[in-house]
């Protein structure tokens, strides 16, 4: 292999079967797409979710991860926050000519380690490299189908009296990209990771699952305003309850965000009924100890924060680009 | 647009510019605009890339305590603590500097 | 070894049942106060932390906020964001500011719409920054479109000094940097907003020194406290403000003596004047204008000036708010931003129309995101 990926790569020639056969087969062997045919062949039998998502994160490499890694968590997270287990998955590569080898066998190792821990398999894919200025460097495209293992997982079901848990501390995934792009150096790492586990725990627990989302962009701020607005009720936050982590804090303060509106790569949000919140706490604290119920569902309309000292505001939808309140 | 964020020196280098910690992260900032020493362990505040004055930490423990105190009285459900207590020992009061007087 | 950790100059300051024990002596003095206080908070940073930590909802019902114009963004006049735009669009220029100047709109765009159209914007927070932009670009005129108060005036001076010590010749500067004192004069012999009390600012005193605030209580005889920007700061400074007028003596007290002092900071004030003097006028957006309220550079350093430069293509007209806006009341508390009838309907933070809307510090922006 040469060191850098030409556009001779994405030509569907000579090239391009060796990139196939000695990159992406040798990391993400498995007979179904090694078989080599126009579409995947594989066996459904009741409910299937189906997810897509691009990722396009600059930088390519974080701390905690890299764009390969959140190309295979996140879509695995999306089926998993649907109840369904990660199974088939689709990879769509948009390479930038120019890129380097290792750089890409880097992100293909990191993805096949991924797809490992869940047990799913890339089963069809795509390559196609554009010339330099097309994309920046390389973005990934991944589908992914999987079993509903349970059903009614919906943002349409929160009912008043349900309660609200965060499977772990808060904008971890957001900070480290954010003090990349304003370049100061944070000792955060990103969150990005594989949630089928906690997820598949609290099905086999039992757990009244009313609905689940993982809080990527817009953070936990996006998810609360879409539940809201989705099941027509109000939610109430308890500030101090919310797990937010010291170094997420410290890059908060100097940019003026609000870690709420700050994008986690491996935290969800679930809502259960009120008898199984203790029950599914304890769970979720098994996986990550800072897990934690922090609010309910109640009348109104509106996701309301509570303060420790009995004052209130509103939880708005994060708006527009996220600049730094020099202010 | 005042916000200034308190930060702890970690290293000063000859370029008179300073790497301080913001609770776990970290930058470089300008001394430019401090007229006294600056060094590793001192607490000071940064706005747009410049430390703008030192924190004083006799002052911020004094008030930490009196908070404390505050707290913990308003817990016992008792006024032990007068709202005058919350006037430290020289006093908030600002009084024009002497000199003029004289 | 120091008992004082980082953290504490945070979680202190921000300590819940500090915050309560304040609020019970607050409601119990304030009960013996024989008028309403009505208080001015300064600073956008004030007004943001009354508006995000509640404390509007902390206080007994005769103490009134009332939210002053001390956020540089929203007072900047859409004539000089005209300015940002058109120099930003002159051949060869990089145009640096800081943080959220570029989504305030001017009279037709907005700097971050300038940029979308492929001009060279590049929104800073740190005014350092701009040394390392002009370094690694020489062929380039790196313009600073430099706004603030007082806090953020002697970063601007920092960056010129040090520019001129590097022998650094590519950049300019396009000078809106405003003072505090002037519009508070301003609002007070206006008379109409019946203000019995001050919040002044935390970083403008660290810089300036509590002794600028004096004229309030020297000419107005109106109780001033220099506040921190914590919660637990505002609370004191409220209980300060609430002694003050019980003993009818009002006079500049500092509560935030961990940074502020009454002189400020001696050599950020000099190297200020080094580089920059006082304008005759500024026009405040909603205030109109007032006299000697912000600097421009000395004319000795004319080659500098983006104002002087490039004054035969900036354009000058005023421009006014949106006719229904009634920022320029808000501004001097004869308003709340619940009172305008455009409030969250046509004007929201993503589109504002008036000045009180556009940053994160304005009033009626803190409002609609905390408050609505």
């Amino acid at each position: 292999m040469a060191d850098k990926i030409t556009l001779a790569y994405g030509g569907g020639g000579e090239e391009t079967n060796k990139l196939i056969n000695e990159l992406f087969y040798k990391h993400f062997n498995n007979d179904i797409l090694t078989s080599a045919e126009d579409a995947a062949v594989v066996n459904a039998n009741g409910k299937i979710a189906f997810t897509t998502d691009s990722f396009t994160v600059s930088p390519l490499f974080f701390n905690g991860g890299n764009i390969g890694k959140l190309a295979i968590a996140g879509t695995c997270n999306d089926l998993a926050m649907m109840g369904a287990k990660p199974e088939y998955i689709s990879c769509g590569f948009m390479i930038e000519e120019g890129l380097d080898f290792e750089t890409l066998e880097k992100i293909v190792k990191t993805m096949s380690e991924e797809l490992s821990k869940v047990g799913a398999k890339i089963v069809c894919g795509d390559t196609k490299v554009v010339p330099a200025g097309s994309v920046d460097k390389i973005f990934i495209n991944t589908s992914g189908i999987g079993h509903i293992k349970k059903e009614n997982i919906s943002a349409h079901n929160l009912k008043k009296g349900d309660v609200i848990l965060v499977s772990r501390d808060i904008g971890k995934h957001g900070s480290v990209i954010m003090a990349h792009r304003y370049n100061v150096e944070t000792t955060a790492q990103s969150d990005c990771k594989l949630l089928w586990d906690e997820v598949n725990a609290l099905i086999e627990a039992g757990i009244d699952i009313k609905a689940l989302r993982d809080a990527t962009r817009g953070g936990l701020s996006a998810v609360l305003n879409e539940w809201a607005n989705a099941s027509d009720v109000g939610i109430e936050i308890e500030e101090d309850k919310v797990p937010v982590s010291d170094e997420v804090t410290g890059l908060c303060e100097i940019f003026g965000f609000e870690p709420m509106d700050l994008a986690n790569e491996g935290a969800f949000i679930v809502a259960v009924s009120q008898n199984d919140a203790k029950k599914a706490e304890e769970l979720l604290k098994k996986f990550n100890s800072n897990a934690s119920i922090i609010g309910t569902v109640t009348d109104g309309n509106r996701v309301v924060l509570k303060s420790p000292w009995g004052s209130s505001r509103y939880i708005e939808l994060p708006k527009g680009e996220l600049l730094p309140r020099i202010c | 647009m005042c916000l200034a964020i308190p930060s702890k020196v970690l290293k000063v280098d000859e370029n008179n510019m300073a790497e301080v910690d913001t609770l776990g992260v970290k930058r470089t900032v300008s001394l430019d605009l401090i007229q006294e020493e600056v060094k590793p362990g001192d607490y000071v505040l940064i706005h747009v890339g410049y430390a703008m004055s030192k924190i004083d930490e006799k002052f911020a423990l004094e008030s930490i305590e009196v908070y404390k105190q505050l707290a913990e009285a308003a817990a016992m459900e008792e006024d032990a603590i007068s709202p005058e207590k919350l006037v430290n020992e020289d006093g908030p009061l600002l009084y024009k500097p002497k000199a003029e007087d004289e | 070894m120091s008992n004082l950790t980082l953290k504490d100059l945070y979680t202190k300051f921000r300590d819940p049942a500090t915050i309560k024990a304040l609020a019970k002596e607050i409601h119990k003095l304030a009960d013996k106060l024989d008028e309403p206080m009505r208080v001015m908070e300064i600073c956008g940073g004030h007004t943001h932390t009354i508006m995000k930590y509640g404390i509007k909802q902390l206080m007994p019902e005769n103490i009134e906020f009332i939210h002053g114009p001390g956020c540089p963004v929203c007072v900047m006049p859409k004539e000089r964001i005209d300015h940002a735009i058109t120099l930003a669009k002159q051949p060869g220029v990089i145009l640096t500011t800081l943080g959220d100047m570029i989504r305030v709109p001017g009279s037709k765009s907005s700097l971050a719409k300038t940029r979308a159209d492929g001009y060279d914007i590049r929104p800073l927070h740190s005014t350092f920054d701009v040394l390392n932009i002009a370094k690694k670009n020489p062929d380039k005129k790196v313009i600073f479109f430099a706004i603030g108060f007082e806090t953020t005036t002697p970063m601007t001076a920092a960056l010129m000094k040090r520019a001129f010590n590097e022998g650094i010749k590519n950049i300019y500067y396009h000078i809106n940097h405003v003072l505090t004192p002037p519009p508070m004069r301003a609002i007070m012999d206006s008379g109409e907003a019946r203000i019995n009390a001050f919040i002044a600012p935390s970083h403008v005193s660290v810089i300036i020194g509590a002794k600028s605030y004096q004229f309030l209580v020297d000419e107005y005889n109106t109780p001033v406290v220099v506040a921190g920007f914590e919660p637990v700061d505002v609370m004191e400074s409220i209980l300060m403000l609430v002694k003050q007028k019980l003993q009818n003596y009002p006079r500049v007290e500092n509560q935030y003596k961990r940074a502020a002092t009454w002189d400020g900071n001696v050599l950020a004030q000099q190297m200020t004047e080094e580089f920059m003097e006082i304008r005759d006028t500024f026009r405040w957006r909603g205030l109109g204008d007032i006299p000697k309220s912000a600097l421009k550079l000395k004319d000795k350093y004319a080659q500098f000036d983006a104002e002087k430069i490039y004054a035969n293509v900036l354009p000058n007209e005023h421009i006014d708010d949106h006719k229904l806006c009634i920022c320029g009341k808000i501004l001097k508390g004869l308003a709340k931003p619940t009172d305008c009838k455009v409030f969250g309907t046509a004007c929201t933070p993503s589109s504002p129309l008036g000045s009180c809307m556009v940053s994160d510090e304005g009033a009626c922006n803190a409002y609609y995101r905390y408050a609505r």
